[in-house]
């Protein structure tokens, strides 16, 4: 009950700060989804968390790094309890095992998830090369649909470095599931992925 | 008849007209569904939302008032800064615009400090702006980013601030009127709109500028805007002008208000969209119905001052 409130409180805060509409380029899949898309903000994760429709959100858990989302306190509190978030440890001396394997539990459970696969942010437009973890968990869910995201005015509200979030109407941009090819290598499987992206960009509103 | 009732006697009218036009929008929607009807009935529907709003805000006083034009700039000033292109640099001077110089000019206004309130966005945040921008070392296209805050502050925050400002001005034998006198700057801007659009959809033959805004007419222009300039005529009792130079005021709303409208498509074009948004629906967004607004208004406000000021 608290965190549904809650929850509701952080799609409101998200949308009076930054919109975050979803707009649908293509048909909406129907079944299990791993949204992706460029990584410029800590706004990131919520704008697409919110821009979701409450049935799909519900379902949609976002994959967010473990030394950001885990501090004691308010963060911990909505990345845990609301947000529901997997989160993945960044710092290879603290591994222990495989990081993504909280994500794919969480696939195997039948959750839709969203992923910033550059790993990290970044201060330009357009993304930087994706890593792999992308690859590995569309090959191990093959009938995942793996959706790519567009954020459009995030890295312009909130670079890196900037403290106050500028009030730009931010759209998430939804295209068409990345199609499944047979025998195609990791590198151009996230190419692909990354062109997918660019081409949403490229097709979007100025800025 | 007191202030307040004149008020009252004028919203009576713009909710008569309201309903009119929701009866027309159902007479047409029965003789056949299209995309001009669609649009007519979802105008006239955020046309009832609006005229809501206001009627709140004129009825709780200038706090309200201010406030929801402090919102309204604040809502038009990020239309306009997210259809512009800017760069990681810019996010100082854009974090003061929105958070400091929106507040700080309506502040001004409810101190009634005329002095620094006319020159404040010109003077001291023209140059202050690109000043802040400096700090952050970049300067690809610095010029080009610079003046493209300016402009956004000036017509979204300074432009649209002299509507509410209005209500500070002292006139002669027109003491706690203000009100009414906002109430006809927007009623005319507004009404002109309205009336071109249905003008130029019944009688529009001749385009007035296809490449900036394809939807109006010459016939529009002049059919909406004479009818305009008529009712406002017909207002001169709520304002401090007799009725010649009421008519004369509202075709001065009237010309800046059109003027306003081509030009701020212009812009809008320039940045490569149709509409500014989407927060209203049918209309588009915020700057689409302001766009009038921002023209007419610092014209009408410095000429009633200056005619008129006691």
């Amino acid at each position: 009950m608290i965190e549904r409130l809650a929850a509701a409180g952080l799609v409101g805060f998200t949308r009076m700060l930054v919109g975050a509409r979803a707009h649908w380029r293509a048909p909406m899949p129907h079944g299990q989804c791993l949204y992706y898309a460029n990584h410029s903000s800590h706004l990131d994760t919520l704008a697409i968390w919110s821009a979701l429709e409450p049935a799909r959100r519900a379902a949609t858990r976002p994959v967010a790094a473990r030394d950001y989302w885990d501090k004691p306190g308010l963060r911990r509190y909505f990345s845990g309890r609301v947000l529901r978030a997997i989160l993945i440890e960044r710092r290879r001396d603290a591994r222990d095992g495989d990081p993504l394997a909280p994500a794919i539990a969480a696939l195997a459970a039948g959750d839709s998830l969203i992923l910033f696969p550059e790993g990290t942010r970044t201060a330009q437009r357009l993304p930087q090369p994706f890593r792999g973890g992308l690859h590995r968990l569309a090959q191990q869910f093959p009938q995942l649909h793996v959706v790519p995201v567009w954020l459009d005015t995030l890295h312009r509200s909130m670079p890196k470095g900037a403290r106050i979030p500028l009030p730009l109407y931010c759209t998430a941009h939804f295209g068409a599931p990345l199609e499944r090819l047979p025998d195609e290598s990791r590198d151009a499987f996230l190419v692909r992925a990354r062109d997918a992206l660019v081409a949403l960009a490229d097709a979007g509103s100025p800025a | 008849m007191t202030a307040q009732e004149k008020l009252i006697a004028v919203f009576g009218g713009v909710v008569g007209l309201l309903a009119l036009a929701t009866i027309v929008g159902r007479l047409l929607r029965r003789r056949g569904e299209s995309a001009v009807v669609d649009n007519l009935v979802a105008r006239v529907n955020a046309w009832w939302a609006m005229v809501a709003v206001l009627a709140v805000c004129f009825g709780l006083g200038p706090l309200a008032n201010l406030v929801v034009f402090a919102l309204i700039s604040f809502f038009a000033l990020r239309e306009f800064i997210t259809l512009t292109p800017t760069r990681p640099g810019d996010h100082l001077p854009l974090a003061v615009a929105f958070y400091v110089l929106v507040p700080l000019q309506y502040w001004l206004i409810w101190d009634q400090w005329y002095g620094l309130f006319a020159i404040f966005i010109p003077v001291y945040a023209f140059l202050a702006l690109p000043a802040l921008a400096v700090f952050a070392g970049d300067t690809t296209d610095f010029l080009e980013r610079t003046t493209k805050i300016q402009w956004g502050v000036m017509i979204t925050v300074y432009c649209i601030s002299h509507a509410p400002a209005l209500l500070m001005l002292k006139l002669r034998g027109y003491d706690g009127q203000g009100p009414l006198l906002l109430l006809y700057l927007l009623l005319v801007v507004q009404l002109s709109d309205v009336m071109q659009y249905v003008f130029g959809k019944l009688f529009g033959r001749h385009k007035l500028a296809p490449v900036v805004s394809p939807s109006k007419t010459v016939e529009g222009l002049v059919g909406g805007g004479l009818a305009a300039i008529a009712v406002g005529a017909s207002l001169w009792w709520i304002t401090p002008f007799s009725p010649l130079e009421s008519a004369a005021m509202s075709a001065l709303i009237v010309v800046c208000g059109a003027l306003g409208g081509l030009a701020l498509s212009a812009v809008k074009r320039s940045l490569g969209a149709k509409d500014w948004g989407r927060m209203i629906e049918g209309h588009g967004g915020m700057m689409d119905r302001m766009d009038s607004v921002c023209y007419a208004a610092p014209v009408f406000f410095h000429m009633t001052r200056w005619f008129y000021s006691g």
